[in-house]
């Protein structure tokens, strides 16, 4: 099983809209993948769908990058869109 | 050898051969090729032991003589089993264990299909929710079986290997009109006498995209699960499975 291929798993529940990323399994094939996520992932009725996508097609940042990618914007509150009042009809936002 | 009534008998057949084929999953704890598989085998044997129980429950209210399913799991002996011959065969390597998996699959889905236009309201009810399960077992032994079928030479070579090892004990899923054949006139069992076409079908299907050769329909012989004479292997998993309770009948937990 050394050859197998990790994949990610997102998993969307009965309620969300969206996938959300819940863990990962090993599996020859993208079929299998499913089948394994569905074993490990959605037996207490998590999810109505599934996406498996292999890791190595995910491109992540690297953590040395944290500062450069995500820590420039905080002296910049006005990107923050905190100081406007928001009419009541917008209502949750 | 005790015979009951025929719905009773099926019944028996339906409870035993679910609960034999989970027990021989759970030798796989801890040995399954991999993490992921083996928390896959463990939920199909966890679907099996909840659908034991819904029909062995039946079953023991019908015998009425106070027994419960547990008693029927625990305290018959193997001439009192009414399992599938092919459920109670060794492992084997992983080839044969999904073999014996996807050759039991289709029969079980052909069978709950049928069971769940039942008149019998109840039988209708856990067919129905056996069902859902056994749709998932069978499209996950299938997917196996075109895998190692249809990948590596050796592959081939060792799932053709095991489809031939076990195939002979096929015969049975043709089960003779005579035993059903009320039981389809009551439409208690709609379709009983499709019940054989429906499964080769399955298989004809699967084995063909594997890439492997269907045997020839197996030849009927000695053995026969539904009649309680079972081949050798059925003792050993009993003194396994039913050691504990024997030897320690008041064991709670």
């Amino acid at each position: 099983m050394a050859d197998w291929t990790l994949f990610e798993v997102f998993v969307r529940s009965k309620h969300g809209l969206n996938h959300k990323h819940v863990g990962s399994v090993h599996a020859a094939d993208a079929e299998m993948a499913i089948e394994n996520a569905r074993d490990l992932y959605t037996r207490r009725s998590e999810g109505v769908s599934i996406w498996v996508v292999p890791s190595t097609a995910i491109t992540a940042t690297a953590s040395d990058e944290k500062e450069a990618l995500f820590d420039a914007a905080d002296d910049k509150v006005y990107r923050h869109a905190s100081f406007y009042e928001l009419p009541d009809e917008v209502g949750h936002m | 050898m005790q015979r009951y009534d025929d719905l009773t008998e099926l019944l028996l057949q339906l409870g035993d051969s679910a609960m034999v084929q989970a027990q021989r999953l759970c030798e796989l704890v801890g040995g399954a090729p991999a993490l992921e598989e083996e928390v896959a085998l463990m939920n199909v044997g966890l679907d099996l032991v909840g659908q034991a129980r819904n029909w062995l429950e039946y079953a023991a209210e019908r015998i009425n003589d106070g027994r419960t399913a547990d008693d029927l799991v625990f305290h018959r002996d193997q001439s009192d089993y009414r399992n599938l011959l092919m459920v109670e065969q060794p492992n084997g390597d992983f080839g044969v264990t999904m073999a014996k998996q996807f050759l039991f699959d289709s029969w079980h889905y052909a069978m709950l299909q049928s069971l769940s236009d039942s008149s019998d309201e109840r039988i209708a009810a856990v067919a129905a929710k056996s069902l859902k399960e056994v749709t998932y077992h069978l499209r996950r032994s299938s997917e196996w079986i075109k895998r190692l079928g249809d990948g590596t030479d050796e592959s081939h070579t060792r799932m053709q290997a095991a489809i031939d090892k076990v195939w002979h004990y096929t015969f049975e899923f043709a089960m003779p009109a005579e035993y059903l054949a009320q039981l389809e006139a009551d439409r208690v069992v709609p379709d009983a006498s499709s019940l054989h076409q429906r499964w080769i079908g399955t298989v004809t299907s699967v084995l063909s995209e594997a890439t492997l050769v269907q045997p020839e329909p197996a030849a009927r012989n000695y053995l026969s699960g539904k009649d309680g004479l079972h081949s050798e292997s059925l003792g050993y998993i009993l003194a396994e499975m039913q050691f504990l309770p024997r030897a320690y009948p008041d064991a709670n937990w």
